[in-house]
């Protein structure tokens, strides 16, 4: 009874070291290789567009909204205490170094992530993965690629837009509509907001979680169960494990930045 | 064709996430005046800005009419100099002083305007001339300290 216990934790440490070293090696593979610009560049293109560009609604909806919700209820609360012109840091700050990388990569695993595992996952079942290597083609350097350089480009990108839309909608909820002096919003906002202590450490905030959602995203689906259930459940352990992966490195990101 | 629509909306992608970079790092990061209108500047010496900033408003009774444009030290004195909207002129018996918003709120510069007199040789203030009136910041310790101060010299 207490050796089959332990075997069995044995056997899931096992596989999950397994996993990791796979996941290890599907990406060394893929990106340790001299790049051919000439061939892989319409392919990253390619991604950009399905990756980035496609993205780019949900987060421009959800930045505004958010902002606009962090302007109106900080608002709420500060002027309780006569101090509604700190509104402009309390917005900046909390886009800039948590909801915007945070935010963002979460939506960028729901929206981009789970299609590159269903589409990397179709692909294996389609045997096109296969196929692709009968053909001298090397199916992690035109397919796995591409799609990890274009997340990995997209996400800092989609988190400056986040942010950025963000505090627009805060500004036009706290000044527009409740009545902030635009001068203290903006003032009191930049006298608070540093260029390097808060952007620079939310851009590697993103640039971390851009690397974890999309190596995750494209693992999923090139190490799934080549049916359709295996599929299925690969593109949600892309959703799950992307965002519990996002939200705990988030914390210990923001102790390493944030913590003396 | 199909290419080219990629192209294109990688383009825009891409040069959309720099403007927000820049947004970011000009407007919500670092100063620059943004001032509506054309405008006049006024400058005044105090011994303690407190915590006034670039940017804060000023008042003249609770109406905005300018901002703080930049703050220096001239000859270990702070000079405050203000962009004032063209729209209003004050006579050079103005004061100005710096005021709390609330208790705990973001400090503004209220001034207070003068009299003018006819017969009397009372000019308007004019670009770069100085507020000769004016009161600093309350400082909170300061005042307790005096506070504690004359406390103890009535015993």
């Amino acid at each position: 009874m207490i050796l089959d216990g332990l075997a069995g934790i044995g056997r899931q440490g096992l596989n999950f070291f397994a996993t990791m070293g796979r996941a290890g090696i599907m990406l060394f593979n893929a990106l340790w290789a001299l790049p051919n610009i000439k061939k892989s560049w319409p392919l990253l293109l390619r991604q950009l567009y399905v990756v980035g560009v496609q993205s780019f609604a949900i987060i421009v909806v959800s930045g505004l909204f958010i902002g606009m919700v962090l302007g109106l209820q900080g608002y709420t609360i500060l002027v309780g205490y006569g101090a509604e012109n700190s509104l402009g840091p309390m917005v900046a700050l909390s886009l800039l170094r948590e909801l915007g990388p945070v935010v963002t990569a979460l939506l960028f695993a729901g929206r981009a992530g789970s299609a590159l595992t269903a589409e990397i996952g179709l692909m294996k079942a389609t045997e096109q993965l296969s196929s692709m290597e009968l053909m001298a083609v090397d199916p992690l350097r035109r397919v796995i690629a591409p799609r990890f350089w274009a997340g990995f480009l997209s996400m800092p990108l989609l988190a400056f837009l986040f942010s950025a839309i963000g505090i627009w909608g805060g500004y036009l909820v706290g000044v527009e509509w409740l009545g902030v002096d635009q001068g203290n919003f903006w003032g009191v906002m930049q006298a608070a907001v540093d260029l390097n202590r808060d952007i620079l450490n939310g851009f590697i905030k993103s640039l971390v979680f851009a690397v974890v959602v999309t190596w995750i995203a494209i693992f999923r689906g090139y190490d799934c169960v080549p049916t359709s259930e295996g599929i299925s459940q690969a593109t949600t352990q892309t959703v799950v494990h992307a965002s519990l992966a996002v939200l705990g490195l988030d914390f210990v990101l923001t102790a390493l930045m944030f913590g003396e | 064709m199909n290419n080219r629509k990629t192209e294109i909306g990688v383009g825009l992608f891409i040069s959309a996430g720099f403007i927000a970079l820049l947004f970011l790092a000009l407007q919500v990061a670092s100063t620059g005046t943004i001032t509506n209108g054309e405008t006049y500047t006024l400058k005044a010496k105090f011994d303690n800005i407190g915590g006034l900033k670039v940017r804060s408003p000023v008042k003249v009774g609770g109406v905005v009419v300018g901002r703080v444009s930049s703050i220096q030290l001239e000859q270990l004195v702070p000079v405050v100099s203000m962009d004032i909207s063209k729209d209003y002129t004050f006579p050079e018996t103005s004061s100005l002083s710096i005021l709390t918003a609330g208790l705990l709120g973001e400090q503004y510069l209220g001034l207070e305007p003068g009299f003018t007199m006819e017969g009397m040789d009372i000019g308007m203030l004019e670009e770069g001339a100085y507020i000769q009136d004016t009161k600093s910041a309350l400082v909170l310790e300061e005042l307790i300290g005096q506070f504690l101060f004359g406390q103890s010299n009535e015993d």
